[in-house]
């Protein structure tokens, strides 16, 4: 085992593509893996970061070329925090309709910000809504 | 130049096309159209198509990848097929039912489940 646990452990990133999440994936379960998160954890916090990284890109930028996301993580052995940022206008989260609800189930998008909400332990977008703020929280805090 | 490989194993010939990912991790874009892409094909192949989807050794699934399973299972509705599910992992079963898709969808735990419920 490498490095000490006693530190926060800071990364950020600034991704032009959806897919230079990968790699920072990658770096974030291993960091949860080695501060014994759950796997529960590691899976919730995984796709909660590639929910947000897709909607920023999608939404945000609107797949505009030249227009980037941030990603900021800082991770210890309470809580493990993620902030995901695009170059948008912002958005109201409450005007996504719930695609749970019987007249929505069908319809194909929608889904992701439920899914972070569900798992993630705290979720908010910080204004002008184009930052999104998520915390998972350590179920056995060190 | 990249070269585009299938995201998918297909089988069966017994009037039942199963399916098995590739990928363990099914989140990224340009996979899943490749992936929406080839079942959709596979739909439009039969005149009442009837599809096995096994997700064994899938590991991750993004909303991307619900919002392509809901257009397979709209489309198959509308030729009069069948859509079956199985093999889905806890934590991924989770992501269905926090969706309510599994309620839309039929989910067995097994293949072998799954074929004996088509009619």
């Amino acid at each position: 085992m490498s490095g000490s646990t006693a530190k926060p452990f800071t990364r950020s990133a600034v991704l032009s593509r959806r897919e230079d999440i990968d790699p920072i994936q990658e770096e974030i379960e291993a960091e949860l893996a080695r501060r014994e998160y759950p796997e529960q954890g590691r899976f919730a916090v995984r796709l909660a970061i590639e929910e947000a990284a897709v909607n920023a890109f999608r939404h945000g930028n609107r797949n505009e070329p030249g227009k980037t996301v941030s990603v900021r993580a800082t991770i210890d052995g309470r809580e493990a925090v993620f902030e995901v940022e695009d170059q948008g206008e912002g958005f109201d989260p409450a005007c996504v309709p719930d695609p749970t609800l019987e007249e929505n189930i069908e319809i194909p998008s929608g889904r992701g910000i439920m899914l972070i909400k569900a798992y993630m332990t705290d979720v908010r977008y910080l204004p002008p809504g184009n930052i999104i703020r998520m915390v998972y929280q350590h179920p056995l805090p060190r | 130049m990249g070269k585009v490989t299938s995201r998918i194993r297909v089988s069966g010939d017994d009037g039942i096309t199963r399916v098995e990912f590739v990928d363990r991790n099914i989140l990224d874009e340009a996979n899943i159209q490749l992936i929406s892409d080839e079942l959709m094909k596979l739909v439009e192949a039969d005149t009442r198509p009837k599809l096995l989807l096994s997700f064994k050794g899938v590991e991750h699934l993004s909303s991307a990848a619900l919002g392509t399973l809901i257009h397979v299972h709209k489309r198959l509705e509308q030729r009069n097929g069948q859509l079956r599910l199985s093999d889905i992992n806890a934590q991924i079963f989770e992501v269905f039912k926090i969706t309510k898709l599994n309620k839309l969808f039929q989910v067995h735990d097994t293949a072998d489940q799954a074929l004996k419920s088509f009619t």
